[in-house]
């Protein structure tokens, strides 16, 4: 079922779009400076068309079905929002047009900031930063220009819970900081008595996802943050997991410093086969002067005859920027229209049935499969993918067989503490029905891997492809296809 | 499972053979077990450096892992095995013969004592198995 | 409750199942005092109230589709095929997630994969990844790359000031934690001759943006030999739409070629989201950061798509990664490949072509008028420098009159360029509104 790739359906002359002709009087072209060659596909506007629709047809998406992945948050993506984002007032509008000519896009920036420090218990808010992990570098270096700043320059520990998203240490190490790795506990809390044995005045923070990668809320968190305090550090909250908490607690309220969103999970912004996201950042008072530059913030007051006047504004102590331009603008966007209609009861529903749906999904397999550490969850939880009694199978054949299903597997292999993990988070806006599926599915599956292991061994079958040679894939790069008339100079 | 027995090993997982002054290594049955299918090799340091024991000297990739492979005592390379880049699969079939990664003239033969031999490794194998 | 389905049976039920009375109960691991804020937010609306509002705020904006924008810096006013948007449209590209299970994500890893291609076909360069968040960001990961190929040993990184300000600034806040050295860009006039003086043997990596950020197109295989020379690496920054006429940078030594995707078919959108181009040479491609798509076949026989090379990865790698990129700019990344593939080789190739004579009518009219001047000393692409008898910025708030978006006041970022404009002219720019440009200017200059 494989589609050619575009340059297989080229044609020497082919042409695509129209363009008009040229307008004004021609200049001549930099002697030296233009290319003779320029190997791109030539093919007409309805063949492409053909090739991008029939590629769209192998994909699953979440207008499909059910994607039950742990920490993605894969809930369904709003139309009123792309419909939104495309307003020519907001599409058609430049970022470095003068500010006093972008007040609608200025002012819908302001009221998010506004209300994801409300959501959170914060005092100052950035929307620059492009995705979750985009937003975690700068949440650590924040940290770190924090205690830069007071001279406190011996501080360069963050400690770092062994269940916590590879992109928390990946951070810390790109900041320049040393990484702890802190141990869960059988609970899957954070290792307390751990941490105590660490905590000194070189630590400069703990990097805290909660709930955690299980799915749970850490029974401990305070003491963990007040154990951070204690010894002056600061405590970064990785935001990933805020479907379970909103009107639920303020992670500022908890002691969390500075805290990431991903609009692209939380806030239902579309996951667009990989991107594009966005990773706002929310400080308490002491950190507002230090968040990237710019921020939006109102330059005039108004009164009753004038609107306010938004801009944007450097903060003082600004770790400086971390993109060109204001941020994924179009995301803000989409993650505006869904808070606007929601509201403030729309986003406590969004936690209350999250929470419920995983911990039904939970209640009904956990007879079935193994869940390690098995209490009230939040938005997620984690099962093995493994039975002592069928020693073949692995979370692999069990993920591979749910396409078979029609079900998108869940997260594999994360967090890392548990073995053959299977993370499992439904959302909010999967039906009873849906759930009920998925669960018949798991059940069917466990009974075949004890039955008939080999069709979960060698699944997906009913897919249009099978499993990928991964380590052809590495072995033998190939990364880009070449026309073919580069390699034939006579027919260019 | 292979544990040669006349090779020392490391609880990183790395095996030495002592050759006179010249140690070689590279990585233990065990470790290429652990990676699976092995897909790159890189061997880093030119020959001529001086490498202390437990420093980097190669790193090993398979589809699902990366890894380090360090010093096993400190040395001075002497050679480095080119091969390895055109077939790193020799490392799943041949870890203590073909897919030797550097050689060095060994700085401190002292270090060798804290090494365990093929006896100690496997039981440190089965313990950490459990 | 919007795009919640339950029904107050099926909660009930639910709840049931679980084994406890009330939702409220879910939470018993949640500090009682901290519990259940009451948050100061508006109240939910309907969809109808919300698009009436958004309406309503889309309209306090002044929007290029009305306004002759003459404003690039960065970021470009192209035209956008109508095939480009219904491609983003599809529910199977846009609602997808990351291609990890590639039996059914082959529409995402193989668009990427003809993506990667078109970049390397585009800039020269062997190998291209599946995009970072910016041009900017691009930059820092290059400068990362660098680092890591000199095994931490080199500490220097030279930078033109030639490149986008917001691209250095992005650069400067990456290394603070790196106890590295930025410079090159101090002064506003430094040119290659003299960014070669400044290489030495700590230098891991220079930079130049081509065209520049003041349109001018050099020629730079003298610098790309000098870095080569001393070891440094050599990174080009790019316009990808200028490549469609101009010498790709893999032919002048280019090591590590970057840029900002957005002229390809993708809008402006306030500045985002856009994607970061990332390409290199064979030699670097394991540690080069970002998700790679590569080649292979399935347990059918089928040629098919996956990611590949993961262990450079976070998710692996972990503290030991060189970078914690943990996403691509996939929807960016199909907008781009839709709108290569219906341009195509003569389109994008003409599109160039386009702005290029515009933008030099332009020049030519603005610097025939008196009290204007022509500062680029070099050949252009499609935006060039002019001096302005007045302030920038008092011009451009006259320019609004004609529904005139003027270009960007150099000042604000070149303390030398005073009263310095840069105007960008693209292929949508009809002659008749250069025409009035110049006659507005001409006005504004007599006031």
């Amino acid at each position: 079922m494989t589609e050619p790739l575009i340059y297989e359906l080229s044609s020497p002359g082919r042409k695509g779009v129209s363009l008009p002709a040229v307008d004004v009087p021609e200049t001549t072209f930099p002697e030296g400076l233009v290319r003779e060659n320029l190997p791109l596909p030539e093919v007409a506007e309805n063949d492409v068309v053909r090739h991008f629709m029939r590629l769209s047809q192998l994909n699953y998406c979440v207008d499909t079905g059910f994607y039950p992945l742990g920490s993605c948050t894969m809930k369904y993506n709003p139309k009123v929002n792309e419909d939104m984002a495309r307003l020519p007032g907001f599409a058609f509008t430049h970022p470095l047009q003068d500010p006093g000519t972008a007040q609608g896009n200025l002012a819908m920036m302001y009221a998010l900031q506004d209300w994801l420090m409300e959501i959170g218990g914060f005092a100052g808010m950035s929307l620059q930063p492009a995705a979750g992990a985009h937003g975690e570098l700068t949440g650590i270096l924040i940290i770190r220009a924090y205690h830069q700043d007071r001279g406190d320059k011996e501080r360069t520990k963050i400690f770092i819970p062994d269940s916590a998203h590879g992109t928390n240490p990946a951070s810390t190490t790109m900041s320049g900081m040393d990484v702890i790795e802190i141990p869960s506990d059988a609970r899957g809390n954070v290792d307390l008595d751990e941490l105590k044995k660490h905590c000194d005045e070189r630590v400069a923070g703990l990097m805290l996802t909660n709930p955690n990668t299980l799915g749970l809320f850490d029974e401990h968190v305070r003491e963990v943050i007040e154990l951070i305090h204690g010894c002056g550090g600061l405590i970064y909250g990785d935001g990933a997991n805020m479907n379970a908490l909103l009107g639920v607690v303020r992670p500022g309220d908890l002691g969390i410093d500075v805290l990431h969103y991903n609009l692209h999970k939380t806030f239902s912004t579309p996951h667009g086969g990989g991107g594009p996201g966005s990773g706002p950042v929310g400080v308490v008072e002491k950190l507002v002067d230090f968040l990237p530059d710019p921020v939006v913030g109102i330059v005039d007051e108004g009164d009753e005859t004038k609107p306010p006047l938004y801009g944007l504004i450097t903060p003082k102590k600004s770790i400086g920027r971390v993109k060109a331009f204001h941020g994924h603008f179009g995301v803000i966007l989409r993650a505006y229209t869904y808070m606007r209609m929601l509201g403030k009861s729309g986003l406590r529903a969004v936690s209350d049935y999250a929470v419920l749906n995983a911990n039904y999904l939970l209640a009904k397999l956990r007879d079935t499969y193994k869940v390690p550490f098995d209490r009230i969850c939040m938005h997620e939880f984690v099962a093995e993918g493994h039975w002592d009694d069928a020693p073949d199978i692995h979370a692999l054949d069990i993920a591979k067989r749910l396409m078979d299903y029609g079900f998108h597997p869940p997260t594999n292999y994360f967090p890392l503490i548990v073995p053959e993990a299977l993370m499992i988070e439904p959302t909010e806006t999967e039906s009873k029905e849906s759930l009920d599926a998925f669960i018949e599915a798991m059940l069917a599956i466990a009974k075949e891997a004890r039955e008939d292991p080999e069709t979960l061994k060698s699944a997906p079958h009913k897919t249009l492809f099978g499993r990928m040679d991964e380590v052809q894939a590495a072995r033998q790069l190939v990364l880009c296809c070449r026309p073919g008339y580069l390699d034939n100079p006579d027919n260019k | 499972m292979e544990y040669p027995k006349d090779l020392k090993y490391t609880e990183s997982d790395e095996w030495v053979r002592v050759e006179g002054k010249i140690g070689t290594t590279g990585i233990s049955d065990y470790a290429q077990d652990q990676l699976s299918d092995i897909v790159y090799v890189e061997t880093n340091p030119p020959v001529g450096e001086s490498l202390q024991k437990g420093e980097t000297h190669s790193a090993v990739e398979s589809v699902k892992a990366a890894a380090d492979v360090n010093m096993p005592v400190s040395g001075v390379i002497t050679e480095i095995n080119e091969s390895l880049a055109d077939t790193p699969e020799l490392v799943n079939t041949d870890p203590y013969g073909e897919a030797w990664m550097v050689k060095f003239e060994i700085s401190d033969p002292s270090e060798l004592d804290g090494l365990m031999d093929a006896a100690a490794y496997e039981k440190f194998n089965e313990e950490r198995d459990h | 409750m919007t795009y919640i389905p339950h029904t107050d049976k099926d909660r009930e039920e639910m709840l049931a199942v679980v084994g406890v009375d009330r939702l409220d109960d879910l939470y018993e691991a949640v500090p009682e005092n901290v519990r259940f804020p009451d948050l100061n937010l508006p109240d939910s609306i309907s969809e109808m109230e919300v698009t009436q509002e958004l309406q309503a705020l889309s309209e306090a904006n002044l929007e290029v589709f009305h306004t002759s924008c003459f404003l690039g810096a960065g970021a470009y006013n192209h035209f956008i095929p109508s095939v480009v948007d219904h491609t983003l449209r599809r529910n199977e590209f846009y609602t997808a997630y990351t291609p990890y299970q590639p039996e059914i994500s082959q529409g995402t890893l193989q668009t990427i994969f003809e993506y990667q291609s078109m970049m390397c076909q585009l800039t020269g360069m062997d190998v291209s990844n599946a995009s970072h968040y910016d041009g900017a960001t691009s930059l820092a990961e290059a400068m990362i790359l660098a680092l890591n190929q000199h095994r931490g040993k080199r500490n220097k990184i030279v930078i033109s000031p030639a490149i986008h300000p917001h691209y250095r600034q992005v650069v400067r806040t990456y290394s603070q934690g790196m106890g590295i050295k930025i410079t090159g860009d101090e002064k506003s006039d430094t040119e290659s001759k003299d960014l070669v003086k400044m290489l030495d043997g700590d230098t891991a990596l220079v930079a130049v943006q081509y065209p520049d950020f003041f349109g001018n197109i050099t020629d730079l295989s003298a610098l790309g030999d000098a870095a080569h020379a001393s070891g440094a690496l050599f990174c080009v920054v790019v316009n990808p739409l200028a490549l469609g006429m101009l010498v790709p940078p893999g032919d002048f030594g280019a090591d590590i070629v970057v840029g900002d995707g957005q002229p390809l078919g993708i809008s402006l959108s306030y500045g985002g989201p856009t994607l970061g181009i990332f390409t290199t040479k064979d030699k670097y491609v394991r540690k080069m950061s970002g998700r790679l798509v590569g080649e292979t076949v399935d347990n059918r026989g089928q040629r098919g798509y996956v990611l590949t090379l993961t262990p450079r990865e976070q998710h692996i790698r972990r503290d030991r990664a060189t970078s914690n990129i943990c996403s691509n700019q996939g929807l960016m990344v199909l907008a781009s490949a839709v709108y290569l593939s219906v341009v195509g080789k003569q389109g994008l190739r003409k599109v160039a072509e386009l702005c290029y004579h515009k933008a030099h009518y332009a020049a030519e009219r603005i610097d025939a008028l008196k009290g204007f001047k022509l500062w680029n000393k070099h050949p252009f692409f499609h935006e060039f420098v002019v001096k302005c008898p007045r302030p920038v910025a008092e011009i451009n708030e006259r320019l609004l009159e004609w529904d005139i978006l003027g270009g960007y006041d150099l000042g604000q970022e070149y303390p030398d360029l005073k009263d310095h404009m840069l105007i960008a002219v693209t292929e949508v720019i009809a002659k008749e509104e250069i025409d009035d440009l110049v006659a507005a200017l001409e006005e504004v200059s007599n006031d």
